[in-house]
């Protein structure tokens, strides 16, 4: 199974979500099916996706948050899961692509690979409600479909090949791409101030 | 010494003032009562994270969502949440507002926090983050307001260090 088959087959879905995606292959991936005002790519940073998922789904329990991780970010944040886990955002989704390799820094082998590490067992752990693990299209679009359909804080770990796109950029500035996604949330979502409390 | 309730509280009511209803923290012990505070607070969301680099990823989507947050944390916290503060927040011009205690510095009777106090504020100069000290229970609140604006209008992380003067007293 390939990221890029998968981020495909629910790009539809992600109009009306907010998106943030990890850097390098997975960011390019995204951005090559077409940008969209609502993504997010956080370029650096490694591990905080998932924290910024959390801040945006806690503050806009109505508007559905997409995260798109990977094996080498989430490892470098396990803590995370288990904040997402204690104030559990009904409208949070993370996607980890496990591709057992740290593919857009020269494709070392990650902790996740051959099996050793099982980050699917590690989000179960840390109290995530809704956990699926996949390795096959079909078994991912199900998963997926089923955490679109729950109100609840779900987490899908699929196992997908080291492999990216063969080229990389964007036409969009890093301090741009924040600045237009704060503008979009501001003129696009409306805001729920009460009952932000988790 | 303890730590000191009414202080705490004045520091409570300035963050209120300023608009903030978010708070993502590592407890600390300079920060307990302000902690419970914001616990107790039916109008303050506090979200409690295991590692503060996390803070700063989720004061960045409470940022996005619009909605006024503050960061509170040890200096210790903030040394180990650099990366975060220099590869999110400066890099993409996400704006933060920091409130630190600064452990380890004059009167500290605790080794462990002395190096990490020694260094915070070189290191903030050195990351180019505008700071401030906080010591008078009496001008905390508009040293908030101030430190939250200025954050907001430089797209910038802003510090302010809670000093021993501010946080400690009589209970």
């Amino acid at each position: 199974m390939k990221r890029a088959d998968c981020i495909k087959a629910i790009y539809p879905e992600f109009e009306t979500c907010l998106v943030v995606t990890i850097m390098g292959a997975c960011a390019q991936e995204l951005y090559d099916l077409g940008h969209q005002e609502n993504f997010f790519y956080l370029q650096h940073a490694m591990g905080l996706a998932s924290s910024i998922g959390l801040g945006l789904a806690l503050n806009l329990p109505q508007k559905r948050t997409i995260v798109l991780d990977g094996d080498g970010s989430v490892l470098m944040n396990l803590g995370t899961l288990a904040t997402m886990a204690r104030y559990r955002p009904a409208n949070l989704i993370q996607i980890i692509f496990d591709n057992g390799s740290l593919l857009s820094t020269g494709g070392f082998v990650s902790h996740t690979a051959s099996g050793i590490t099982d980050l699917a067992a590690i989000a179960k752990g840390a109290g995530i409600p809704n956990v699926a693990a996949v390795s096959t299209i079909y078994d991912f679009m199900e998963a997926a479909a089923a955490a679109f359909d729950r109100r609840d804080l779900s987490v899908i770990v699929a196992k997908v090949e080291a492999t990216g796109p063969d080229h990389f950029g964007m036409d969009l500035k890093l301090p741009e791409n924040a600045l237009r996604f704060e503008r979009f949330i501001r003129e696009n979502c409306k805001k729920i101030v009460e009952n932000s409390r988790p | 010494m303890t730590v000191s309730r009414e202080n705490s509280k004045a520091l409570y009511q300035g963050i209120k003032a300023a608009g903030v209803r978010f708070i993502t923290a590592l407890p600390e012990t300079w920060l307990i009562y302000l902690l419970q505070m914001a616990e107790d607070d039916p109008e303050m969301c506090l979200i409690e994270v295991a590692k503060e680099e996390e803070a700063v990823g989720i004061a960045a989507g409470a940022y996005f969502a619009g909605t006024p947050n503050v960061m509170l944390l040890q200096n210790h916290g903030f040394l180990g949440a650099i990366n975060g503060i220099v590869s999110l927040a400066m890099l993409y011009r996400v704006p933060l507002c920091m409130l630190i205690a600064h452990r380890g510095h004059m009167g500290e009777p605790y080794p462990w926090h002395t190096q990490g106090g020694i260094v915070t504020e070189p290191v903030l100069r050195g990351l180019g983050i505008p700071f401030d000290y906080a010591r008078d229970p009496a001008k905390i609140a508009k040293q908030i307001r101030e430190a939250y604006t200025f954050s907001r209008s430089s797209l910038s992380p802003v510090a302010l260090l809670l000093t021993r003067d501010l946080m400690e007293g009589e209970a």
